[in-house]
Order: structure tokens, then sequence, then C-alpha cells
């Protein structure tokens, strides 16, 4: 009954996704928000920290075509790791997002193996009790992790010895702007590789890409590995941000946000996830303000229509119109 | 020693309850799934309406089980029609992780809606009173509502396997599944099958619901809570496959009971490394001839 989707222009799977004048604008956007609008430096914060998250879901899922819907698992991941580095180890806030992208990473590596090897609604399954078991583990080691309580009482250090974490929050935005302008400069050196080439044929043909010798589980498995080094910086960031780490780090909420961010923006394209997490961020944090389930009714109609009408999200809306002209 | 063997009894008896539930409501989404490709992740909203339609007319307008369950299966049954004819149009036109997307934005519409019209907290539904007790036995004691539990999950299972094989609906289903276009091409009206049979589906999943909320309570977020469980007991019983959704639920109900009076400190663990183990050595599923 379910027919497959329509495939996309064949050129445009495999097309480079070099850089355009457009990715110059969320960075332009940053410059402009802390001239123009002081006092939203911190929701702007909470913003790159989600676009950091979006992208890492649109990796494995926009280009890697693997359906996760348990990434808070490696989001939570990381910021566990990175509130308890800081706590127990060292405040260092550098050396503690490298900590979160390699637990990140290590969560990936472990999962992935048992996880990347099943398809369609089992896929689906395992990414949901991945998360599951972390929120379960998480729960369950209340003296690492403070349990439903959550982590809290660390602090950080200033950054690059410099820099010290202001209260309102500038220091914050700048360091999460430094990092997203890294991530999206990696981000944009994977998929233009040929690395990412493989992984786009996976997407688009994973049995061909195997009889061509292409080692499929091993190449979805780094996929996975280098989106969960991203989605723990996610993590790590909004710990070291909000000193404190909730058990809903872990949360299907969460999972389910960072999918529709992604699919609103568009996958496949890092533009989207970009777009996506902006508009999501700044929707939500008015409308969850008002009432928190008005908002999800919301977003499930949405969510709804978005497949319906745009399923290649608002990038894609945008693309389609042009070329049209 | 008869004592340890009353305790394993009893929790044997709470593991085959818990595991008749979560086939109530997962045989549907199993058949939606093998028959027509359907990733339908807001089913276990089915499941949660069914339990809030019951739970408000017993608790809210007094009425009695009995008549409220079957009320709920009804209500349930229709809502899973009209959606069906609806909204899963749409669904059943998109790519796979559009399906996902649809079907993850009904719940959170589930959701919302249910937390609109009953609030956040915990609902549980009044057992009617010749269903509350226990019946003593030796050593053991079995609880009247288990018991009820368990009959009525044969009950279902049986009347599904005599429908499947000996009516003229169930053979129209065997059809339509085996072979489609074949199916439409005798004049079966497949269509109208798969509609009916995703509205049993949710109806039975509205029966799971409501008989099973002294096990699996209601709240707001039943729909999303209960979809790990149930596509555990899916993918382990493999697509479209009713007995072995059947062996699946009632395995992972009886190993989860045991994994959690046995290793408390591992708490919900066991459950969910068996599964990893059986997925990795079948991944077809358990009940699957590969």
């Amino acid at each position: 009954m379910a027919t497959s989707a329509a495939p996309r222009d064949f050129r445009e799977n495999f097309s480079r996704h070099g850089f355009t004048w457009l990715d110059l604008a969320p960075f332009v956007l940053i410059v402009a928000l802390y001239v123009l609008a002081d006092s939203y430096v911190p929701l702007g914060t909470q913003i790159i920290t989600m676009i950091i998250f979006a992208l890492s879901l649109d990796l494995v899922l926009g280009y890697g075509g693997v359906e996760s819907m348990g990434q808070a698992a490696l989001y939570g991941a990381g910021a566990y790791a990175a509130g308890i580095f800081a706590l127990r180890v060292s405040p260092e806030p550098i050396l503690g997002i490298l900590v979160a992208g390699v637990v990140g990473a290590i969560v990936a590596l472990v999962t992935g193996p048992v996880v990347l090897r099943a398809r369609g609604i089992t896929l689906v399954m395992m990414t949901l009790a991945v998360a599951t078991m972390m929120l379960e583990l998480a729960n369950a080691m209340q003296w690492l992790t403070g349990g439903a309580d959550g982590l809290y009482g660390f602090e950080m250090k200033p950054l690059l010895g410099l820099f010290s974490f202001d209260l309102n929050g500038h220091t914050a935005y700048w360091y999460a702007a430094a990092l997203f302008l890294i991530v999206f400069l990696v981000c944009k050196a994977i998929v233009n590789s040929p690395f990412g080439l493989t992984i786009r044929g996976i997407r688009e043909n994973p049995v061909r890409m195997q009889l061509l010798g292409v080692p499929v589980l091993r190449r979805l498995i780094m996929l996975y590995a280098i989106s969960g080094f991203f989605a723990g910086v996610a993590g790590g960031l909004s710990a070291q941000v909000t000193q404190i780490v909730a058990l809903d780090s872990f949360s299907f909420i969460l999972s389910g946000n960072v999918l529709v961010m992604l699919i609103l923006g568009g996958t496949g394209s890092l533009n989207g996830a970009i777009l996506g997490a902006i508009l999501f961020v700044v929707v939500s944090d008015r409308a969850a303000a008002v009432s928190p389930f008005h908002w999800l009714f919301a977003l499930g109609i949405g969510l709804i229509l978005t497949v319906r009408y745009a399923p290649r999200g608002l990038v894609g809306l945008f693309q389609g119109r042009a070329r049209d002209r | 020693m008869l004592k340890l063997l009353a305790t394993n009894l009893s929790l044997l008896i709470d593991g085959i309850s818990y595991g008749m539930v979560l086939f109530l409501i997962s045989v549907g989404l199993t058949v939606t799934l093998g028959v027509m490709r359907v990733a339908n992740l807001a089913h276990c909203g089915f499941a949660m309406v069914g339990g809030y339609v019951a739970f408000a007319l017993t608790a809210q307008a007094g009425m009695g089980f009995i008549p409220a369950l079957v009320i709920a299966i009804l209500a349930v049954t229709a809502l899973g029609l009209v959606l069906e004819l609806t909204l899963y149009r749409w669904v059943y036109s998109t790519s796979q992780l559009g399906q996902i997307l649809m079907t993850i934005g009904l719940a959170f519409v589930m959701v919302a809606s249910v937390n609109l019209a009953f609030g956040s907290s915990t609902q549980a539904i009044n057992v009617p009173s010749w269903l509350q007790g226990t019946w003593e036995g030796a050593a053991v004691t079995l609880s009247r509502y288990r018991a009820f539990i368990i009959a009525v999950g044969v009950a279902v299972g049986a009347v599904l396997w005599l429908g499947l094989e000996f009516t003229v609906f169930g053979a129209q289903l065997r059809a339509a599944v085996d072979n489609p276009r074949m199916a439409r091409s005798i004049g079966i009206n497949v269509p109208r099958v798969f509609a009916w049979t995703f509205a049993l589906g949710c109806g039975l999943a509205a029966l799971g619901g409501v008989i099973g909320t002294p096990i699996l309570p209601l709240d707001p977020y039943y729909a999303l809570r209960l979809l790990v469980p149930v596509l555990m007991v899916i993918a382990v019983g493999g697509l479209g496959s009713l007995t072995g959704s059947l062996g699946a639920a009632l395995a992972l109900g009886i190993i989860d009971t045991f994994g959690r009076y046995y290793v408390p400190a591992a708490g919900a663990f066991v459950i969910y490394l068996t599964v990893v183990i059986v997925l990795l050595l079948r991944p077809q599923g358990l009940f699957v001839r590969s």
C-alpha cells in the first residue's frame, strides 16, 4: 500500500554541498542579535545549542537515511559527561566539551553496531530503546548523576583563562557561536568528502553500495559516531552554560523536538537544520511558556501538515520556488 | 521450598497478565505493520484514548465497568475507522520517515487532547467488585483481576485465530496480505479489508488499554511511554505474525516481571538486554521462519 517516496532529482543527490553566501546568514544573525537585542542573548545561546544538535541529527538522518528517534541518548550522554567532568575532574570548559563529544561518540560506537544493523521499524524501536535505557541508567546511578534531582553545583572556569562565564551570558554566547562555527565547517567538510558521498549513496541504495564493495555497516557506524560527537558537544554546551543537567536530556520529547526542527527546516542540507532549529526554539520559547500542552497539540498538527505539504521542509519550499522561476 | 514455588508461580501469573495486556495492545499494530507496511507510532494512543473513554464513563458518568469497556472499544474502533479513511490516506502515500513523523504528530495531538480533557495526573479505572479480591489456593493466591486479564487475552487470541482461519473476512485478509494485486483481481475490496483490519486493531488496543490500567496506569504520556515495550513485542515477534506477537508479548511480560523481582538493581535493563540479544541472533524476530 505504502508507496516509496519519489526519488529526488538524481543530480541533486550527489551534487556538492559547497559554500554559498547563504551560509554566512546564521553568523550575520548571531552578530546582529548581539548588537541589536542584547537581552535575547541567553535565548540565542539556546538556539545555537539546538542548531548543533540538529546538525548532528541531519548527518545521520538527512545524509545517512537512518531514522533515529533517540538522538537524545547521545545529547544526554554529552550533557552528563560535561557535568560530571566539571564536578569531579576539572572545570576547564574546552576540555569539558571535548570530553562531552568523546562520550557522545563512545555511546554511538557502542550502540551503533546493534542499532544500525536493524532497518525500518526495528531501527526506530532500537533507537528509542537506547534513549530509554540511558534515561533509566542515569536515574539508577544516583550517586553519579544526581538521579531525578538532576546534576548541579558545578562551575566553569573562565574560557581560555580569560573570559569568565558572566551572568548576562555574553561569554556563553560567543563560546557557543565559536563551537557552532567549528561544527558547521566540519559538517560541510564531511558531507563533501568522499566519505560523505558514500553515506549519501548508502541512503539512496544500501544494497547497491554493498555490492560496490562499500562496508555499509562500518560506514554507518562511523557516521553515527561522528554524529554522536556533535550531539555530545551540544549536550555538553547546554550543561556548561545552564550549569544543570536534568534527566530529560534523555527524554523522548527532546529526541522528538530535534526531529521536528530538522523536518521543519528540511533534511539533508545542513541549512535546513539551522533554519528549523532557529524557528523551532523561537516559537516554542513563546508558545511553551503559555501552555506546554497546547504547544504539543500545535506541534503535532504542524508535523502532519509539514510532512504532507512540505516534505522537504522550508528549505525545500524555497528551493522549489527558485527552480520554478 | 513451597514458598519459593508459590512466589515464582505468582510472579509467573503477573508476568502472563502483563504479557496479555501487551499482546492486546500490540496485535493491531503488528497486523498494520506487517500487512500495510505502515509504521503507525500513534497506535498506543488508541489504547490510551480507549482507557480514558472508559475512565470517563465509569468514574465521571457512573457507568458500570463492562458497558464502559464495550463503549470504549466501539468508540475507538470508530475513531480508528474514521482516521484510516481520512488522515491515514496521507500517511499511506508518504515515505517511511514521513509515516513515522505523521503518526508521531498524531500521537502528540492525542497526548495534548487527553491532557486538556483529563489533566496530567495518573488515573486508573475502578475495578468492579466482582473482579476484586483473590482466590486462595494451597500456597498460592490468585488475583481475580489477573485471572480475568488472562482469560480475556486467551479468548481474544482464540477468536482472532478462528476468525482468520474460518471466516470469509479472515480469508480475504490473508489473501490481501499474501498478494494484494491478485486479491484485487479476484474482486476483493482490499482497501476496505485493510480499513476494517486497522479499525479492529485499534479496538483491540482500546480493550488492552482499558483492562490493563491496574498494570499500566493512564496518564497523558501513556501513548509515548508504551511505544518502546510495544515495538519490542513486534520486533521480537516478527512483523505481521499473530502467534509471534502473542509469544513475544508473553515472553517479554514474564521476563520483565521476573527481572524486576530478582535483579531489582538492574530494574528494566534485563528486558532491554534480552531484546538486544534476541535481535542480534534473529534480526527478523523470534517467530518468523527465515
